[in-house]
Order: C-alpha cells, then sequence, then structure tokens
C-alpha cells in the first residue's frame, strides 16, 4: 500500500537549490562577458561551471534516490548521515597535503630565492597566502565540518538536518576554498593577512556559512538528548564567530560587478585594529574552539573515560570566548595603534593564560586511570601530545604579548615558530587523532591498516616540529637582537641583509623539519587508504552472520 | 565525573539553560563576545587622539595608487613591513615613527606583521628609480645576499588604468578625500606624473601638492607596472615634513 502510493516527487528544496545554481549559472556567464581581466573571467566561468556540475547533480541525485527521503531512524536507531562527513574527512586530507607541500615550497624559496623562479605564480609573496589559507581554512576547516558534522549527530542521537543542505555546506565551502586558492595564484587578493579573498568569494562563503549555522542548529533542535554536549558549545561559538568576525574585516565595496578588485571600508588604525581583532579571533575561534570542541568529544571517546571535569569545561567555555576577543591589539604593539588599546589587548592576552590551561588540563586530566593507553595506542597519544602542544603555545602567546617581550619577537620568525608549534603539534596532531579514529567508524572497519605505522608518523612527524620551532626560536631571537646591536662608538653593528644572511642555516632546518612533517603526513593518507580499502567488519545491524 | 547534586539554585544548576536551549546559548555567545570587540574598536572611530593632527598628509596620486595595487597584488606586506615603531635602533636604521596619520587614507592598511625585508614605511627617495628598477628586476643584482623574488615581469607588462577613476571614485565613498576634479582627471593625472615635460604639471600639483613628476616616457600606452609601483615606493614616508613636525603635540 505504502510502496505503491509513493510517487517519486522532488522536494522543495531540490526544486529551489537547482533553479538558484541554474541561475547563478547564467548570471556568472553574464558577468564573464563583462569581466574587466581574464582573472576575473577565469572565476566567472569556474562559478558557472559548477553551477552547471551542481544543477547535473541534483538532477541525477533524484533519478538515483528511493521515491521516500531517508528516514530519521531506523529500528528506532538514529540513521545517521555519513555521506558529507566522509567527503570532508577526504577533502581535508588532500588538502592537507597540498597545503603542506605548498609550505614545504615556501620555506625553500626563503632559503633558496631561486625557486622563485622570477614567475608571478611562484613568487612567495603570492604562494605564501596560498600556504596559510591551504592549511587552515582547506585543511583544517574541512577536519571542523567533518568532525562537526559528525560530533552532533552522535551526541544529539539526531539525523544530520537537511537532506541537500549539508552537501551544499560541504561542497560549496571547498569551492570557495579553489575560488581562494586560484585568485592567489593569479594576483587577486586583498592583502589582509587570513582574509586574503576577495569581496565575491567572501560573498559566497558567507551563504555557505549562514547554512552550515542552520544545519548545526536545526540538528541541535531535533536532539534526542536533554542537554547540549560540550563539544557542540565550542562548534556553535566557532560557527557564530567566525560569521560576525568574517563580515566585520571583509567589509568592502568593489569597483565594479565586474571587476575582482575592491576597497575594504575602513582605513589606516581602524582597518589594522579591525583586521587583529579578526585576524586573532581567526586562531582563537577557528583555530582553537573549534579544536577544542573536538578535544571534548574525541579523547573521551578514545580514552573511554568521561571529561574530567564538567564544572572545569563550563568555565573553560565562556572564560575562553569572553578573553580571546580582546586579544588582538597585542598584533600592534608599539605601532601607531593607540596606548590604551595596546594595554588592553596585552592584559587580556596574558589573562587569556588561566582559561587555554583550564582547558588543557580538561583535556588531559581525562585520562585519569587510563594513562596506560598511551603506550599502547599511538592515536590516543597523538591527541594527548596535541592538547600539551596546546599548553607550550597558550603560554608563549602571552608571554610574546608582554610588550618588552614583543618590542624583541614582533616581526621576527619567532612569530612564525610560535604559530608552527600551535598550528602542527596543536591543531595538526588533534585533527590527525581525529581522523585516525573517525575513518574506522565512518567505513566500517574494526581498526586502522596499522597502527605502526601512526606510530611512524607520529614520531616522524614530533621530530619534524621540534626542528621548526627550536629553528624559528634561534633565527627570531637572533634576529631580534642583532636588529638593536650597537657597537662600542653606538652605531647600529648590522645592516639589515647581515641579519637576512645569518639566517640561512636556520631557514635550511626549518624546511627539513617541515618535510619530515610532510611525510608523516603521507604515511597517514597510505594509511587511511588501506584502511577504506580493507573488507568491512561485520555490523551489528547485519541479519545473518557467516561463519569465521 | 558525577558532580554531588548541587543547591538548585545553584550556578551550576542555572547554567543548565544554556545546556538545554540552543538558541539561548547562542544569544549567550553572542553577548560575551561582543564586548571585548566593541570597546576595542569603536572608540578608535570617535577618539580624536588616535590619529594625530599633521601637515601634508594626501591621498595618493592615481599612478602611485595604481603602483600600491600592484604592491597588494603581489602581497608585498608578506615580507615588508610599513610601520617603524618608536624604538631606538628602529628610528635610527629607518627614520621617524611611523604615525597613524600617514595611513589613514590606506584601504586596507598595509603594516605588515613580519619583516623578511626590511620596513618600507620611509623607502621613498631612500634609492633612485633607477636602483628600484635593477632591485626589481633581480634583486641580487644590487644587493647579493637578498632572498626577494625578482620581478622582471613587472617592467615587462604594461599598466592597465583604464579604470582607474572607478577606484578614485569607491575611495573617495569610503572617505578618502578624493574631489571629483581628481576623478575625472585620474587618467591624464597619470599621464602628467609619467611625463617630465607635460602641460598639465601645475593643475597636477594643484591637486596633490609635492607629487613628485618622474620622466617615464610619458607615453601613457608604454607605463609599465614596475613604473607605478617604483612611483608608489618613492612616496613612501615623504609626506610629513619631520623637521616641523611637533611630538609633543600629539602625545596620546
Amino acid at each position: 500500500m505504502i510502496t505503491i502510493n509513493a510517487v517519486k516527487k522532488a522536494t522543495l528544496g531540490e526544486l529551489a537549490l537547482s533553479i538558484l545554481m541554474a541561475l547563478m549559472a547564467i548570471g556568472s556567464i553574464f558577468i564573464a562577458s563583462k569581466a574587466q581581466s581574464p582573472e576575473y573571467a577565469f572565476h566567472a566561468y569556474l562559478f558557472a561551471s559548477s553551477s552547471v556540475a551542481a544543477v547535473f547533480l541534483i538532477i541525477s541525485r533524484y533519478y538515483d534516490r528511493p521515491a521516500a527521503t531517508p528516514p530519521q531512524t531506523i529500528e528506532g536507531k538514529p540513521n545517521y548521515n555519513m555521506g558529507p562527513v566522509k567527503f570532508a574527512t577526504l577533502a581535508a586530507l588532500f588538502w592537507g597535503i597540498a597545503g603542506f607541500t605548498v609550505g614545504l615550497y615556501v620555506a625553500l624559496e626563503l632559503a633558496y630565492p631561486i625557486l622563485n623562479l622570477d614567475l608571478p605564480w611562484f613568487s612567495f609573496g603570492r604562494l605564501r597566502p596560498l600556504h596559510t589559507s591551504a592549511v587552515i581554512f582547506a585543511f583544517g576547516g574541512n577536519v571542523l565540518l567533518a568532525t562537526s558534522f559528525y560530533v552532533v549527530q552522535r551526541t544529539s542521537r539526531a539525523r544530520l538536518a537537511g537532506d541537500l543542505s549539508p552537501w551544499f555546506v560541504i561542497l560549496g565551502y571547498n569551492f570557495f576554498i579553489l575560488i581562494a586558492g586560484t585568485g592567489y595564484l593569479l594576483g587577486i587578493t586583498q592583502s589582509k593577512e587570513y582574509a586574503e579573498p576577495e569581496w565575491y568569494a567572501d560573498l559566497w562563503l558567507t551563504v555557505v556559512w549562514v547554512v552550515y549555522l542552520f544545519v548545526f542548529l536545526a540538528t541541535l533542535a531535533k536532539r534526542n538528548e536533554p542537554h547540549i554536549y560540550v563539544a557542540n558549545w565550542f562548534y556553535l561559538a566557532f560557527i557564530v564567530t567566525i560569521a560576525v568576525l568574517h563580515l566585520g574585516n571583509n567589509a568592502a565595496i568593489p569597483i565594479s560587478l565586474f571587476s575582482s578588485k575592491s576597497y575594504i571600508v575602513w582605513s589606516g588604525v581602524q582597518d589594522a585594529m579591525v583586521q587583529w581583532w579578526y585576524g586573532h579571533n581567526a586562531v582563537g575561534f577557528f583555530l582553537t574552539a573549534g579544536f577544542l570542541a573536538i578535544m571534548y568529544y574525541f579523547i573521551p571517546k578514545r580514552a573511554e573515560r568521561p571529561v574530567y571535569s564538567y564544572r572545569l569545561s563550563i568555565i573553560h567555555f565562556w572564560a575562553l570566548i569572553f578573553m580571546y576577543i580582546w586579544a588582538g591589539p597585542h598584533h600592534l604593539h608599539y605601532t601607531a595603534l593607540p596606548d590604551w588599546a595596546q594595554t588592553l589587548g596585552m592584559t587580556f592576552s596574558i589573562m587569556l593564560w588561566m582559561p587555554s590551561w583550564g582547558g588543557m588540563i580538561n583535556g588531559l586530566m581525562t585520562l585519569s586511570g587510563a594513562w596506560d593507553k598511551l603506550r599502547t595506542d599511538p592515536v590516543l597519544r597523538m591527541l594527548v601530545v596535541s592538547v600539551a602542544f596546546y599548553g607550550m603555545s597558550t603560554f608563549e602567546g602571552p608571554m610574546m604579548s608582554i610588550k618588552a617581550v614583543n618590542s624583541l619577537s614582533h616581526y621576527t620568525d619567532w612569530t612564525i615558530g610560535h604559530v608552527h608549534s600551535g598550528a602542527l603539534g596543536w591543531v595538526g596532531y588533534v585533527s590527525f587523532g581525529a581522523i585516525y579514529c573517525l575513518v574506522p567508524w565512518l567505513w566500517n572497519k574494526r581498526e586502522l591498516y596499522s597502527l605502526k605505522l601512526v606510530n611512524w608518523h607520529f614520531w616522524i612527524s614530533t621530530i619534524g616540529i621540534v626542528f621548526y620551532i627550536t629553528a624559528m626560536w634561534v633565527a627570531g631571537i637572533m634576529q631580534g637582537l642583532m636588529w638593536r646591536a650597537y657597537t662600542a662608538l653606538g652605531f647600529l653593528e648590522y645592516s639589515f641583509i647581515e641579519t637576512t644572511e645569518a639566517l640561512h642555516p636556520m631557514y635550511v632546518i626549518r624546511a627539513l623539519g617541515g618535510g619530515l612533517f610532510l611525510i608523516g603526513a603521507l604515511i597517514m593518507v597510505f594509511n587511511i587508504f588501506m584502511t577504506i580499502r580493507a573488507p568491512a567488519a561485520q555490523s551489528q545491524r547485519v541479519a545473518f552472520v557467516p561463519a569465521e | 565525573m558525577t558532580n554531588p547534586s548541587p543547591h538548585p539554585r545553584s550556578l551550576w544548576v542555572r547554567h543548565q539553560v544554556f545546556e538545554k536551549n540552543s538558541i539561548i546559548l547562542l544569544i549567550g555567545i553572542l553577548i560575551a563576545i561582543s564586548i571585548g570587540g566593541l570597546v576595542e574598536v569603536v572608540p578608535l572611530f570617535y577618539l580624536k587622539s588616535t590619529i594625530e593632527k599633521v601637515d601634508g598628509i594626501r591621498p595618493l596620486t592615481p599612478l602611485e595608487l595604481a603602483g600600491r595595487n600592484i604592491y597588494v597584488r603581489e602581497g608585498c606586506y608578506n615580507c615588508h613591513s610599513q610601520m617603524v615603531r618608536p624604538l631606538r635602533d628602529e628610528v635610527e636604521r629607518y627614520g621617524h615613527y611611523s604615525l597613524a596619520a600617514e595611513s589613514m587614507y590606506d584601504h586596507p592598511f598595509q603594516w605588515g606583521s613580519k619583516r623578511t625585508g626590511p620596513d618600507l614605511a620611509r623607502v621613498g627617495g631612500k634609492y633612485s628609480d633607477d636602483w628600484h628598477r635593477d632591485h626589481l628586476r633581480n634583486p641580487r643584482s644590487v644587493v647579493p645576499a637578498s632572498i626577494m623574488p625578482g620581478y622582471p615581469f613587472l617592467e615587462t607588462t604594461l599598466l592597465s588604468v583604464n579604470f582607474i577613476a572607478e577606484d578614485l571614485s569607491v575611495l573617495a565613498t569610503e572617505g578618502v578625500p578624493y574631489s571629483s576634479d581628481m576623478i575625472v582627471n585620474a587618467l591624464s593625472d597619470i599621464k602628467t606624473q609619467g611625463s617630465a615635460d607635460d602641460q598639465a604639471t601645475a593643475a597636477f600639483l594643484k591637486r596633490y601638492p609635492k607629487a613628485t613628476i618622474r620622466d617615464l616616457g610619458g607615453n601613457l600606452g608604454r607605463l609599465t607596472e614596475a613604473d607605478a609601483l617604483i612611483t608608489y615606493l618613492q612616496q613612501l614616508g615623504t609626506q610629513v615634513d619631520f623637521k616641523l613636525y611637533d611630538d609633543k603635540a600629539n602625545i596620546r
């Protein structure tokens, strides 16, 4: 009876999205035909062809799917939607390798400038934003999308809200990455650090991000648990705050609908403050709050222990998000930013040490009674070491925000080293740990292909990180001291170029460290590939069990 | 960890309102993250002490602006700061510390965050145009140990200036004092600034006082991206006359 009545009909979402995408294709072709530069026309054609591909995908998916939309539950258990999670996990691996490779290349450019090849597309000024965006937004972003969609479903015991919208978020976000990355290579940038994409890429990201927020909130609304789990507070803070920062920092007026060029509405000192309000909180909410959510789900899960203290997580959450937002001016010490703002920024940066370590303690102490697992489980070891790196860089950060220290460290490679102890050690390792956990769960495998390879990955990249950050400490402190060195007669002792020359050995060691980190990541990709290829573990839902 | 059941009116119990309603949690987050940003950003727009009162600051000429857009496009800010800090060694190495007023028309600001190369806030006039030309083509021809990329393509790429008036009018909308006179003459001002013997020089200098006229061939169709970039670099840090600047008057 039911099957006869189930006439297949396109859902409202399928109709609306395919019409919108078709309109976008037409609009993009129109813009491409009048574009003021070939680079912008290329991007308009990318928009057009991707919109056409989206319409095609929606239609072919419609013909392939059963008449009824997927049920919310199967036999009383939530029917989780893991397709988008799988895609984002694989995208994270792809972009991770791409971003680490570009990072290694730009590191080598600083040691051997001939690698710039005298070509615009290979010059450091264009490749460095490609590296930072690829690792932060492409790799990190996909890890956050994958884990947030996974965690919100599992901890709410509900299927992800929406049918097409989760796919729109994942694919739309990766399309934004494509536009941003190709734009940098072609010289399309607004030259604001970590916010380089131009106005049209920013508008597209805004649309994607609003849908992301709605999918996340709607899934929470469907939850079958009375409480919203701690990890989801952090994910929500990450999503909401990034939206606010993105809109505030990227307020710009394009010179024409047919031009990629725009001018930021803020200028000079105000723009500097807005930029580092954004920039520091991209660290605070993208690279910290989002990944803390990963810590709060994956460490308890892997250690099979509850979170150490629920009350500490409440304090950690509110203190962290309240204080982080103030810390931006420490990027502008001794600049033309008024002193009162610098002092506020420094004060809150130092106070921020406390909630940061509160979170670290909460993560580490979750292992109480399970510390022995560090010997046998390299995935858990990776997760725990990531929290240790988090603790280290959240001590170093407040220290560097002290004006006296900053007068030495600012403008030097010490900052680069600090960023990388956080990025490689904390964000990188917590992401790798989460991916190592996720893949067997998502593809229904008993375990990873090889824990031994995880061990190799762990040790090779740990040695890489140590090379990297020690080289940058030495480089930064040395150059800072050389800049301010005086001769006995009271003259500056070194010309600028002498300080550059002195850095060469450190730049080589840094590239070596980055290379080791990349090798570790390649081992991970091989391991994940072999895990996915392995035969599936017996699912508990399978009706008959073959003899073993 | 299970907590001993707390008093029903304790904060831990009251906190459940956030844990059980995603919209209340969302509003709580928005309030928590708004305070710091508002306190630090908003006063910068109305406190008069934020930007010093200085004579000599003018908007960039159209040719300098075109050069600045090349600077932005190539990502020069990744390695060069434009912000001299009031520290003894920096003032001796680069010149007078930077004033907020000197970047008040910069959309966006280019203070930078890293000195892989030296600060450029006061590079204007320190080297000749020819030095810059050689240096951009092959940095190691003039500074053997330099690790800067070579930019030989800048002097072989013609400057695209067709939309320079649009650039000026958008900046005018955003508060840069470009008059309608400046916008109308944007294209011809590029020609004027790029040629040594142009009739329109007087009118141009009235619009952009103390701008330097450069002998770049004078043929609008032959101006290169390198010409524009060098014109931009040569004015950096030269607008304020620090012999006349009274830093005591602007103590903040």
